[in-house]
């Protein structure tokens, strides 16, 4: 074809001979809608990574409930059951970021990324799409998680405005933290190594209030196990579902648990989206 | 006419690794451009440079007259990528795939549609288009991947590897798909191992090694500037090879190869017609039966062997990549 001549100014390039003006490519919004809805695909056309999720978690539930249960004294008037369904919901983001993170090493080992940003697409609404998506996938695990439980007996004793509030912050939680292994995959070399950079999450989740009170802990470990952040989430969203923290056997008030989530959340979130970004978007 | 590339003094730097080592590369419009060397090269830098994947450390790089280095998104606008990987969504349909980067591109919802179908149809798809890509065979992913390259009407086309790993006629059917494009005013830049790629599709190819252009012109070019012409036999019996290779080693300027696998034994001469008589005579004197025997241009792959001093295959690749290191 005839190509551009030397002059052309780069914004007026025209394919050759034709008169038509080339697009100037897609905005942020597209950019993220289409990425975010790849992902979701990619998950819902999958079927086997949807069953084993739900009979995962399903098989988590069963064990504590029926097996651990009776062993365990939540320290306060809650039946074991009311008591570690909370903490199972709150631990969902973590479990689906994980998967996110090895899907995402994977991408980048293999040129998909590479196709992306060679388009003309503002490139850090490539991970916003994903973190959407994944934000979606928290909400999936939140529903499944919470009809499981339902069935094996959970009953919430909050008012429908803190059950629904405590759902609320779940959500914003689980979009802050797949920013977190949105980093662990974009800087893992292979899916397997973002698999075991996702274990390092997992203390995280084991070494807090989502399956035995803290106060079961050994004297050193306690000040972590209560004051880090999957905990602090676990004690807003136990005391919104329970009627208030006195209930579930922790101190303060419930404004003092969910403000503090969201504080924590809030930073986790800004921090590694900035982070995420700056990664995807430099040229090496 | 100005270039659809530009590279002068080209450098990537990795540490002590010098990935592109000064590469200078004027690609023109109009046909398929072709980048050949072994592994570890320098061909995917170069590519990924005029992709805007990476920022080369000193140099300047034109793509279509567009500085690359200070207005990467406008080099964007212009071209398509596949790399060596196909990358299309196993879990999305031909169409799906296709329209999503359609979109990407900046076309609205229903331009987006058309040219999803427009390309498939180019490419032999259609009727694959609304099944799941993880249903695909090898070949068929490759075709769409490079669909997803060209949904955007790009004015330059980057194909990285594009036939690695394809079975025989899939590779026909890709090379066929990529003549296509040209002849419908794609400019392409392809990286190819291969030296029969380049051969089949390239009007110009230019041969890097070690991050610099070792040379470059039109394949007829490069097969002069290596000189010497070849005879080349195949015997009638695989047992006659070494009795053959003998022949050969009168006339010869080097000692004659013998691919065994093919069953051929070739050597460059300096006088072909003379030669080949001399060949022809000898080998009726010790009743040599041979199937073929003939005098032919050098191929690439001997232009290869005489400009580095290695083959391209094997221990070439095996030595420039250890030098990358």
């Amino acid at each position: 074809m005839t190509t551009t001549s030397a002059e052309a100014v780069p914004r007026d390039t025209e394919a050759g001979g034709t008169a038509v003006r080339r697009p100037e490519g897609a905005g942020y919004l597209t950019t993220a809608a289409a990425t975010a809805r790849r992902n979701l695909l990619q998950f819902f056309r999958t079927p086997q990574t949807l069953m084993m999720g739900t009979i995962q978690g399903a098989m988590f539930l069963f064990m504590f409930r029926y097996v651990f249960g009776y062993a365990i004294s939540t320290r306060g008037g809650l039946s074991y059951v009311d008591w570690m369904v909370p903490g199972f919901l709150a631990t969902v983001m973590v479990w689906t970021g994980m998967g996110a993170a090895a899907g995402i090493a994977e991408e980048s080992v293999a040129g998909v990324f590479d196709r992306f940003r060679s388009l003309p697409i503002p490139r850090s609404a490539v991970m916003v799409g994903r973190s959407l998506a994944d934000g979606v996938l928290i909400a999936w695990g939140i529903f499944t998680t919470t009809v499981i439980g339902l069935i094996i007996g959970f009953r919430p004793h909050g008012s429908a405005t803190e059950i629904a509030l405590a759902f609320l912050l779940m959500l914003f939680a689980g979009y802050a933290v797949s920013w977190v292994f949105i980093v662990l995959g974009l800087v893992s070399s292979s899916a397997q190594a973002a698999q075991g950079m996702g274990m390092l999450v997992m203390p995280f989740s084991f070494i807090s209030s989502a399956n035995v009170p803290v106060a079961s802990m050994p004297g050193w470990m306690q000040p972590f196990a209560a004051n880090q952040p999957v905990s602090v989430l676990i004690n807003a969203v136990r005391s919104l579902m329970h009627g208030g923290p006195g209930v579930v056997g922790i101190g303060h008030t419930t404004a003092y648990w969910v403000g503090l989530s969201v504080v924590w959340y809030a930073g986790i979130a800004v921090v590694f989206a900035a982070v995420a970004t700056r990664r995807f978007s430099r040229t090496r | 006419m100005s270039p659809i590339i530009e590279a002068h003094d080209l450098r990537k730097h990795y540490g002590d690794v010098h990935a592109l080592d000064g590469l200078n590369l004027v690609a023109h419009s109009g046909h398929v451009t072709a980048l050949l060397g072994p592994n570890g090269a320098g061909k995917t830098t170069f590519v990924n440079a005029v992709a805007t994947l990476l920022r080369p450390t000193s140099g300047t790089l034109r793509v279509a007259g567009i500085d690359a280095l200070a207005q990467p998104k406008q080099v964007r606008r212009i071209i398509g990528l596949a790399g060596q990987y196909a990358s299309v969504e196993p879990t999305m349909t031909g169409t799906e795939n296709l329209v999503m980067v359609a979109r990407l591109f900046g076309l609205d919802a229903a331009a987006a549609k058309r040219g999803a179908a427009e390309v498939l149809e180019q490419l032999g798809l259609t009727d694959a288009g609304d099944r799941l890509v993880r249903e695909y065979s090898g070949g068929m992913r490759r075709r769409l991947d490079l669909g997803a390259s060209l949904v955007g009407r790009p004015q330059l086309l980057l194909l990285d590897e594009p036939t690695t790993g394809l079975d025989p006629r899939s590779r026909m059917e890709l090379w066929d798909a990529i003549r296509g494009l040209v002849d419908s005013g794609t400019d392409v830049l392809l990286t190819t191992q291969y030296l029969e790629e380049a051969d089949q599709l390239a009007r110009d190819v230019v041969i890097v090694d070690h991050g610099r252009v070792i040379a470059a012109g039109t394949p007829d070019e490069l097969k002069g500037q290596a000189g010497r012409d070849v005879i080349e036999i195949r015997p009638h019996t695989a047992t006659d090879l070494a009795a053959v290779q003998d022949v050969l080693r009168a006339v010869g300027v080097e000692e004659p190869r013998v691919a065994a696998d093919l069953h051929r034994v070739s050597t460059p001469v300096d006088r072909g017609a003379t030669d080949l008589a001399t060949v022809v005579r000898l080998l009726d004197e010790r009743s040599l039966a041979v199937d073929d025997v003939g005098l032919r241009r050098p191929t690439l792959d001997e232009v290869f062997l005489t400009l580095t001093g290695a083959p391209i295959d094997g221990d070439a690749a095996d030595t420039t990549s250890a030098s990358l290191a």
